[in-house]
This record gives structure tokens, sequence and C-alpha cells, in this order.
């Protein structure tokens, strides 16, 4: 019996005090994420249940129990304390999936801090902008990465601490460093958990948007409420579960159901800290006995790339309810899975300003394969047109997708940019950005972003930011970045370039062109292909147009020309 | 070969003195991420001039120094 039961009824009677009533909330109380997906796991008597079961690239294991993750974050909570860190201020997590960022972020949570993690693979740059938006005061992070901070830590007199998790004691560290080693740390038995309320900050995300710097988006802790409950009836994790989220803490579904929503259940997850390869995968599965998996089309569409034969080779026969997230999941991954695994993978739609699942589909619900799913009990979604801004009274027209604002974990702005922030409500909705239609029964079915953002193996990545980058280098003239179909990731970035007199395109300078933007901002931005062109096609006033290049990619009609400057 | 792929290897994907040998596991050790293997396998094939088909440019045929040379001996005429 799935936790959610009948989608129908749980719509008809839902109301979110069913999740502050089983989390033993009641509102105006303190509420902290931190404590909630620790301590209190421990208070009901859980204290010695396996909380995570950690792997690194060697096969190096690591087990910690609720207990242990409450005893490593007391001691991470009180290092940043004892550092003079205070509640709100910012802490960035720059690691790769090691234990530390995993007790990392409940600490700073408990601290009353707000956890800001960023992915480790960024490149200098793209941890700049993001620890400048932030102000950031500390950062937690690995010698491997330590490099790329030090980089930039002359331009950040804000940053007071670079806490190094595995400093090496035969090297000197540098201004404004520290080490932490947490096995080795001081256990702290009894720490006082901050007490931060439901519009408390939590956690600080940051986004790709079209045009513009990144966006911090900032949730707090009463989103809670919303991760508990999804991670409960669409993830539908249950007391014997062996969970595997393989989405990294960089990203919000990492946090959100990497952390919190795996903690706050009180499962057993596990991490696998190594590259991808369908063999390891497989192996991870069958070796722990994962039965709830979530995971990302374009690893999904990795797997089904490596074959059925593979699969053969391990007994996957724990597996018993898998769901998938990042970007739409097309219908034959969906097959596949069905044919390969006995189950299908349900899609979730959600994205890091919603904070949850908003749409999706559900354990016992008839699956249509490629389809986004319903809402989930307490969200009113729909989809708009995009000029009236109101629903359509019909289905299968494509519009803009629409949320009613007020679920618990919805962004509540983004970090020192409430402009645009408020340009994302529109005639009293939410506007995720995204299009879609609905079909008689009630299905949404994803079109496409409503914006030139491109969605690579499910992350986001800004146009504006990987031309910004380019324009850095010093044979590049002028660039515009597009979305290149792709079977893996659904889509990958791809640059047009103009080359400054006395360049001349070549193989050499196309690699070199990559690894400059791969080493400034991070591998997801990087170019998969670099196109050299005499021209990029520009309105009279001198504005390239995005448009025609991204239709010449995907096949499209080039719609309207008639501002085109060559016309 | 073995030389030159390691040393473009250490200069363009580890970030810090991590040590590594010819059998090094690049891939599911975490050294060089999916996306950044297309800019492997554009080196490669700059360097050796030959074209390596996407479907050999695998996890499992990156994910070493030994690895990539056997590859990209199956393609060097």
């Amino acid at each position: 019996m799935s936790n959610i039961g009948s989608y129908d009824e749980r719509v008809k009677n839902f109301n979110w005090n069913i999740a502050e009533k089983e989390l033993d909330y009641n509102p105006g109380d303190p509420i902290n994420i931190g404590w909630y997906c620790s301590d209190r796991i421990c208070e009901k008597g859980f204290g010695n249940k396996p909380a995570l079961i950690w792997e690194g690239s060697t096969g190096n294991e690591k087990r910690y129990t609720y207990n242990d993750l409450r005893l490593n974050s007391n001691a991470i909570g009180q290092f940043l304390r004892n550092l003079g860190v205070r509640p709100e201020e910012r802490v960035c997590l720059f690691m790769d999936k090691i234990p530390e960022l995993y007790m990392g972020f409940l600490g700073i949570l408990k601290m009353g801090g707000i956890a800001q993690p960023l992915f480790s693979a960024f490149g200098d740059e793209s941890l700049f902008v993001r620890l400048d938006n932030a102000q950031t005061t500390a950062i937690i992070t690995q010698k491997k990465h330590a490099p790329k901070v030090r980089k930039i830590m002359e331009k950040m007199p804000y940053l007071k601490h670079m806490i190094i998790v595995d400093a090496d004691p035969a090297k000197p560290l540098l201004d404004r460093e520290v080490a932490f080693d947490m096995e080795n740390a001081e256990t702290v038995e009894h720490f006082t958990v901050h007490p931060t309320y439901a519009e408390s900050p939590s956690v600080l995300h940051y986004t790709s948007g079209t045009t513009g710097q990144p966006k911090g988006v900032k949730h707090v802790h009463y989103s809670l409420i919303s991760q508990y409950l999804t991670s409960k009836w669409v993830l539908d994790l249950q007391a014997h579960d062996i969970y595997w989220c393989t989405a990294d803490p960089g990203w919000v579904t990492g946090t959100s159901y990497g952390i919190i929503g795996a903690f706050s259940n009180g499962v057993t997850q596990c991490v696998l800290d190594a590259g991808f390869s369908a063999d390891n995968w497989y192996r991870f599965i069958e070796k722990h006995k994962i039965s709830m998996w979530y995971s990302a089309p374009t690893a999904i569409r990795s797997l089904m790339k490596a074959g059925d034969e593979v699969i053969k080779k391990y007994d996957l026969s724990s597996l018993r309810h898998l769901a998938s997230v990042g970007e739409p999941l097309n219908s034959e991954a969906v097959i596949w899975s069905e044919k390969v695994f006995g189950k299908p993978f349900l899609d979730t739609y959600w994205q890091t300003e919603t904070g949850s699942m908003m749409i999706t589909n559900f354990p016992g619900m008839k699956i249509k394969p490629g389809s986004m799913g319903k809402p989930f009990p307490g969200i009113t979604a729909t989809v708009i047109d995009a000029e009236t801004l109101e629903p359509f009274g019909e289905p299968g027209k494509i519009g803009l997708i629409a949320i009613r604002p007020g679920w618990p974990s919805m962004m509540r702005t983004y970090w020192r940019n409430e402009e645009t922030y408020k340009k994302k409500f529109q005639n009293g909705w939410y506007l995720p950005g995204d299009r879609s239609s609905i079909d008689k029964e009630g299905y949404f079915w994803f079109v496409g972003r409503d914006d030139d953002v491109i969605n690579t193996g499910g992350h986001l990545v800004s146009p504006f930011e990987v031309e910004s980058a380019l324009l850095e280098h010093p044979a590049v003239a002028e660039s515009a970045v597009v979305a290149k179909p792709d079977f893996v990731n659904m889509e990958v970035v791809k640059a047009f370039v103009t080359l400054k007199p006395g360049f001349v395109g070549s193989k050499d300078l196309d690699l070199e062109i990559m690894n400059f933007v791969r080493k400034k901002l991070s591998p997801l931005a990087m170019p998969q292909e670099i196109e050299f062109v005499d021209t990029l096609p520009k309105t009279r006033s001198g504005k390239i147009m995005r448009r025609i290049l991204h239709a010449k990619e995907w096949g499209e009609e080039i719609g309207d020309t008639s501002t085109l400057e060559d016309d | 070969m073995q030389e030159i792929i390691k040393a473009y290897v250490i200069k363009e994907y580890v970030e810090d003195d991590t040590e590594l040998t010819y059998d090094s596991p690049l891939i599911s050790g975490g050294i060089v991420d999916s996306f950044s293997m297309v800019s492997l396998k554009r080196f490669l094939e700059n360097k050796y001039k030959i074209s390596i088909p996407d479907d050999r440019a695998t996890p499992e045929a990156f994910d070493s120094v030994n690895k990539i040379c056997a590859l990209v001996k199956e393609f060097v005429k």
C-alpha cells in the first residue's frame, strides 16, 4: 500500500496541516530543518537506525546512524558558532558529495545560518558571482577545491573563513583558512539549536535566468512541510526503504530530496560519490538493496544507451519504486524502465524556486508515459494564455504553466533582487517559465521553456553567462549561445562565435575556447559545439537574434524576420 | 602517448596535487565528468587526427589513461 493511497481522496481532503501534525509542529512554534532531520528522529527512538551509507569512488564506505547525524551536525554547528558565524549569515558548502556536505548542511541550519550549497565543479568565476551576491561569510570546502577559492579570495573581504574539511596537516593554512576534521572533532552531545521560525531563511540556491547574473533563491524553514510530505507521498518513502537520490546537493533536488525529504522521513539513504558508469550504478543498487531510486532523465537515458545486457549481470529486484526529476522524461524512457526494471520511472515536475514537487505522477495513479502527471494535492496549477494570463477553458491548448502561490516551500525572494522576484508573479499566478498543455483527464504535458534558458542534464544554464564568458576570450568578438538537441542531456550548449581580426577558426581554437569556458564557469556551461561564423543575425538595433539560431538547431520555422538587420 | 594524455588530463582536469597514474579512474573517480569528456574527446581527435564515434566515447572507454590509449590506437592509422 502506498503512502498516498487514493490521489483523488487526498486532493478532496487536503490541508498542509496533515504534514504539520505528522511532524508535531504547531504554527508559531520554532521550526528548524536541521533539528527535524536529526535530533527529532533520535528523540523518536531511531538514533541507531542507519541514516547515511556513503560510498566513495574507490569503493570505500562510511556509515552513519541518525545519532551520528545529530552529533556531527552539532559539531559543525558549534564550530561555526565558535568562529563567530551568526544566524542568517550565509555559509557556502562547496564540496563533492562527501559526508561532511550532508552533516554540514544540517549543522549550518541548526546554528541558524543560511546554507548556500554550490556545485563543486563550478569554476572560479561562477563561484565568485554567487558568493559575491550572497556576501557569504564562510565557505566549507575540500583541499582539492581550495585553489579555486584562493584564486578569488582577495576580491571577497566579506568571506571571513574558508573551512577545509580534509586539510593536509603538513601544509600551512593561509590567512582566513581553518581546518575542521569532522571524524575527529570534539563530541558535542548538547547543542542549543537556534530557534528559527517558519519564515526564517534556511537555504539559498542559485539558479540561472536568460539575462543577468544567477539568482539566489531564498527558502525558509517552513519549506520542510512540503518537502516532507512530497517525499512521503510521491517518493513513497517508507520506514524500511533504502533510498538513493542521485542528485548532487549543489542543486535543489540534492537538498530538498537528498537531505531534507529523506532525513525528515527517517529513512536510510545511500550516496555514491563517484562518476557515472552503468555498471557501477547497478552494482551500487544490488549491493545496498536500493528500494526507492530518485534519478534524472539524463542518467536514465545514459543507462538506456549502455544497453540492456549489463542489467542482466545484477540483481535489481530490491527496486520497488522509481522517480525522475530535472527535465521532462520522454515516454521511451518510461517504457524502457518498465521493460527492464519491471516498473516505470515516475516523472516529477518542479524547480529551484518551488522548493518541492508541483506536478507529478503518483504511486498507484494511471501513468501516461511522457506526461508530467497531475498537481500535488494542495497545489493549484493550470495552463494560462500568455497574452490574457487567464486559464484556458478547454484541454489541449499550449500555454504557460501557472501555479497559485502559497505552498510552504515557495521561494520567498531572489536574494537582493526583489524586482525580478516580483516579475515571477502575474495575475495572481506564479509563473515557472515553462509551457505545457493539459489533457481531458487533467494530465500535464510539457512542451518547453518559455525563455532562452538551456536545460542541460536537468541543470539550467544561462546563455547570457556563457556569452559573457566567451567574450572574455581574446579571440572572440561576438557570441550567441543557444540550446542544441541532445539524446542524453535533452539539450546541450552550442555557441556561435565571430572572431576578432587576426584569428582564424580552427579545431585547436575550438578546444581552447571550450576549456576556457569550462574552467571559468563549469563543465555544464562549456559549449559542446562551437560554430565559427562571419556574422550573427541581429535586429536593426543590433540585438542578437538567438531565436533564429535556436530555430535552425531544432529544425523549426524561423518565424518573423522583419526586424532582421540584413533583410 | 600515455604520457601526453596523462599530462593533458593533469593540466586540464586535476585541480589540486592529486597523483595520477595510467590506471587512475578518471570518470568513475570523478576527475573528468561526463560533460568534460567532450573536451577530452576533442583533444584526442585533434592531437591524433582521428575521429572517435560517439558510441565508442563511453565513460568506460575513457575511465583511465590506459583505456583511452587503447581506444585511440584503434583509430590511429
